[in-house]
């Protein structure tokens, strides 16, 4: 198999380890920085958890974060919900009415510049005379995020053996029974990987909360966003890892999950 | 009557509740921004008072179509600030997916060639910085790169420059920006697409006395440009309309197009003009969203 043709080169080497460096080093050096005794962010002044402390009596970025992670919590679930069924029904259901159009639905946000789906919804929340806030941004999120869930959860669901629904039928199930009892708990880690998936992203959004949420109801990443362009604060630091050291342990428990479903015979799941 | 097909009718049942959601709050929504796109610019105070009614029938509605005022788009065409702004968007899309083409590619070619056992653990190291924040990924760089930043330092310590660089507001921060953020897009296509290669094509390349080099360039190469094609689109599209990137990190002095139209829309408060550009920069978006569809569909079938 090794041929000369397909050996790992030095060459290959180098540009992974620097590709790699390139991704992680800056937000290895944010890390670090978060724990500076300093107030000047960029003078060492040892270490010190003095920003952590900043952070946790500024009410305003807890509320903030507050609302960024019912936020998240609540639209993630509903995303899961709705993108699992999506799923369900495209892999499963074959041709139906409008099903080009439902997919193109469905796979145009993954790509879509948020600015647009972002000026789309308030417009539409306007329309509606829609207070805007946490139900306004929460259904903006769902509507995003859903895409992503769908994806994976799809992926998986055309990876699985149909002849496990089959026999589950042959030996008495309805389609629905069916279903619940076989196919669900073995797309159980994807539906999980998604929700992750669909929480992170939530978490992450600055453009399409700045258009659909109200005065007074900032999520985590506007209120990041407006001090950053005030300039960098040794407290956003400390805010931003937290952040990270949060989405850290979502990906284990992802990855745990997607291994799992890996372990019971699937292909690994693209995301 | 096979399985397949009694299983078939309830599944369509479960994509009701999803198809309505997004017909809802995505299809809807876009019909919003194209009338009010069409809306007048005078009438200054949002909630914009539909120009036409559905409800009054077709006499009212061709008396409706007639009052459409196309004015907002003559003014994006007009207004010099939209066509450059437009212009920037394209050469800074096309410019970002290029360099992330050249510093993609050997990556996720590094990765094809791991020994199977790593080339899981080299995936899951690309993916991780993209499930981490955007915004936090972008707030680390204007850490290194601001003024007396640690890039600074270090260009000062080694002697390399002799007074601080002014890296931040400038478009050189703003490509490393978006090449650091689209950088796990671009990977994860090319990736996907190198790691399936056959790699007896390359030996029966070598046999046949090409040099690694031919051997990439007439294989490799050639056989990769679907996970070329793929990664492109994915980067350059969503690039086309970036906002947070070129507000933080670039000069205030040119605009892209996503900050033009969240200019209009926060700043001066002008939804019609906001909407037309928003519907604009759609126009623009069709065809590499139509190929990027048409590549997705023809690698799908090939996998089948």
């Amino acid at each position: 198999m090794a041929g000369n043709a397909t050996r790992l080169t030095r060459f290959n080497m180098t540009s992974l380890v620097l590709g790699l460096a390139f991704l992680y080093l800056p937000i290895v050096i944010l890390v670090i920085y978060s724990f500076n005794a300093s107030r000047l962010v960029t003078v060492w002044g040892g270490w010190s958890l003095r920003w952590y402390h900043e952070f946790f009596n500024d009410r305003a970025m807890l509320e903030a974060a507050w609302m960024s992670l019912s936020v998240a919590a609540v639209s993630a679930t509903l995303a899961t919900l709705l993108g699992t069924l999506a799923a369900v029904g495209l892999a499963r259901g074959e041709r139906f009415r409008g099903r080009a159009l439902f997919s193109g639905m469905l796979y145009s946000p993954l790509v879509m510049p948020e600015v647009i789906s972002g000026l789309s919804l308030l417009l539409l929340f306007v329309a509606l005379n829609a207070e805007r806030g946490f139900w306004t941004v929460t259904i903006a999120h769902t509507t995003l995020t859903m895409c992503f869930v769908t994806v994976v959860v799809q992926s998986r669901l055309t990876a699985l053996d149909r002849s496990l629904e089959e026999a589950a039928m042959d030996l008495g199930c309805d389609p629905v029974r069916a279903f619940l009892l076989v196919t669900l708990p073995l797309i159980v880690p994807a539906i999980v990987a998604g929700w992750m998936l669909a929480f992170i992203l939530s978490l992450d959004d600055v453009v399409i909360a700045s258009f659909t949420t109200g005065p007074g109801s900032a999520t985590l990443p506007i209120r990041i966003y407006s001090e950053v362009r005030l300039g960098v604060k040794p407290e956003i630091n400390a805010i931003c890892t937290l952040v990270i050291a949060l989405i850290a342990v979502i990906i284990v428990i992802a990855s745990f999950a997607s291994k799992l479903s890996s372990a019971r015979g699937e292909s690994a799941a693209p995301l | 009557m096979s399985a397949r097909r009694i299983f078939a009718r309830p599944a369509r049942f479960a994509a009701i509740a999803p198809y309505l959601w997004m017909v809802l709050f995505f299809l809807v929504p876009f019909g919003f921004v194209l009338k009010i796109s069409l809306s007048q610019t005078a009438i200054a105070q949002p909630p914009y008072t539909p120009v036409f009614d559905f409800t009054d029938g077709p006499a009212a509605l061709a008396a409706a179509f007639a009052q459409l005022s196309f004015d907002n788009f003559r003014l994006l065409l007009q207004d010099n600030l939209y066509i450059l702004s437009y212009l920037r968007s394209l050469v800074v899309a096309v410019t970002s997916t290029l360099i992330l083409l050249v510093i993609g590619y050997p990556i996720a070619y590094g990765m094809a060639r791991l020994p199977q056992r790593w080339q899981g653990v080299a995936m899951m190291l690309v993916i991780v910085p993209f499930w981490t924040s955007f915004l936090i990924r972008i707030y680390a760089w204007i850490n290194i790169l601001q003024h007396d930043g640690l890039l600074n330092k270090i260009l000062l310590a080694l002697h390399i420059v002799s007074s601080p660089v002014v890296w931040l507001s400038t478009d050189s921060a703003m490509y490393l920006g978006i090449v650091y953020s689209y950088l796990p897009f671009m990977i994860l296509p090319l990736y996907a697409t190198l790691s399936k290669m056959d790699a007896s094509l390359l030996e029966a390349a070598g046999d046949l006395g090409a040099s690694p080099r031919q051997a990439f360039w007439l294989v490799t190469f050639p056989l990769s440009l679907p996970g070329v094609g793929a990664g492109a689109l994915l980067c350059f599209i969503p690039i086309v309309g970036e906002f947070v990137i070129p507000d933080l990190l670039a000069g205030s002095n040119s605009l892209m197009i996503g900050q033009a139209l969240w200019l209009e829309f926060f700043t001066n408060k002008d939804w019609p003009v906001a909407s037309a550009a928003a519907v604009a920069l759609l126009l623009l978006l069709v065809p590499p969203l139509v190929l990027y569809d048409r590549l997705q569909r023809r690698q799908l079938g090939s996998n089948r």
